[in-house]
C-alpha cells in the first residue's frame, strides 16, 4: 500500500477507483448501479424486473459489485438479500474525476488576458523594450 | 501514484507582481478574470467568493494564506463534488518577479485526499446515512 493512502488511514485510493471504473465499464453493472442509487436497496428479482436480463445473471454481476465493495448485501433469506449502493467508493472516484476535469489553463489564459487589457499597450511595450533580462 | 493529487501550472505574464497580486486577491480582480462576480477578504481565514453567472455556480473560500505580493493561498470545495463533502483542496498562486513581468505558479494540492473523518463515515459508519436522516424526519414529525 503506498504511504499516501496509509498516512490517510484508508485502503488504497487508487485501487478503489479502478474497482468503480472497472464496475463502471460494463452497461448491465451500470444499469445496476443506477437502479440502486435511484430507487434504493432493491432485490435481485427487483432488478431483473427492471432490466432486459434473467434474474440469475443480475445476481452474478451483484456478487461481483458486493466483493469488490460497491454494494452491500444486507441480511436476510437467500431470495429476499437486498442490495444496498455503497457511496464511499463512489467518492473516491469522483476525486479523480475531479482532478481530471479541473481546468487551470482556461482561467490562466484569462488572466493574461484580463492583465494585457487593463494596463493597454504600454507595458506590453515595456516588457519587448526591457525583454531578455530574464533569459 | 497515478492517483493525480495535484495540480500544477506556470505561466509567464507581461506585468510586474504588484499587477498581478491584485488580479488574484481583489474582488474587482477575481470577479473580472475568474468569476464574473467576487468578494474577499484578504486575511487569513477570511472568507472569499466567486460567482459564475451563466452556470449559476458560486465557489466558497477560505483565505489560508496572505503574503504579498509573493504567495496567496486558499482552500475551497472539489468542484464536481456534492455540497456536502468535507473534502476541500487546496490552491496557492506563487508569484515572482521576472523581468519587468511575473512569474505565476499555481498548484491545487488535495484531490486525492481520504480524511479520516470520511473515512471512519464512509467506510464503517457506512451507508446508513440516509436512513439515520430519514429517521431523524420521522422522530421530528411524530413530536410535532
Amino acid at each position: 500500500m503506498p504511504p499516501e493512502a496509509e498516512a490517510a488511514g484508508g485502503p488504497d485510493i487508487e485501487a478503489v477507483a479502478e474497482q468503480v471504473f472497472t464496475a463502471l465499464a460494463d452497461p448491465t453493472r451500470r444499469a445496476i448501479l443506477a437502479a440502486l442509487a435511484s430507487g434504493g436497496p432493491a432485490t435481485a428479482t427487483d432488478l431483473a424486473a427492471g432490466l432486459p436480463i434473467t434474474r440469475q445473471a443480475i445476481a452474478k454481476h451483484l456478487a461481483l459489485l458486493a466483493g469488490a465493495g460497491l454494494v452491500r448485501a444486507e441480511p436476510g433469506e437467500r431470495r429476499r438479500v437486498r442490495y444496498r449502493l455503497r457511496s464511499a467508493p463512489m467518492q473516491v472516484a469522483q476525486q479523480f474525476l475531479a482532478a481530471l476535469a479541473r481546468d487551470w489553463d482556461g482561467p490562466l489564459g484569462a488572466l493574461a488576458d484580463h492583465l494585457d487589457r487593463s494596463a493597454g499597450g504600454p507595458t506590453v511595450a515595456a516588457l519587448h523594450e526591457t525583454g531578455g533580462d530574464d533569459d | 501514484m497515478a492517483f493525480p493529487d495535484r495540480i500544477e501550472r506556470t505561466v509567464e505574464l507581461a506585468h510586474p507582481p504588484a499587477t498581478v497580486w491584485a488580479a488574484l486577491t481583489t474582488a474587482e480582480g477575481l470577479g473580472a478574470w475568474f468569476g464574473n462576480e467576487a468578494a474577499i477578504d484578504l486575511r487569513p481565514g477570511g472568507s472569499a467568493w466567486m460567482r459564475w453567472a451563466e452556470e449559476g455556480f458560486t465557489a466558497q473560500m477560505r483565505v489560508e494564506r496572505v503574503e504579498e505580493p509573493s504567495v496567496f493561498g486558499f482552500t475551497w470545495h472539489i468542484y464536481g463534488l456534492p455540497e456536502d463533502d468535507p473534502r476541500r483542496t487546496y490552491v496557492e498562486f506563487t508569484l515572482e518577479p521576472s523581468g519587468v513581468g511575473t512569474r505565476l505558479t499555481v498548484t491545487e494540492s488535495g484531490f486525492a485526499q481520504l480524511p479520516e473523518d470520511l473515512y471512519r463515515k464512509a467506510y464503517d459508519g457506512n451507508t446508513d446515512g440516509w436512513a439515520k436522516e430519514l429517521g431523524e424526519l420521522a422522530a421530528y414529525l411524530d413530536a410535532a
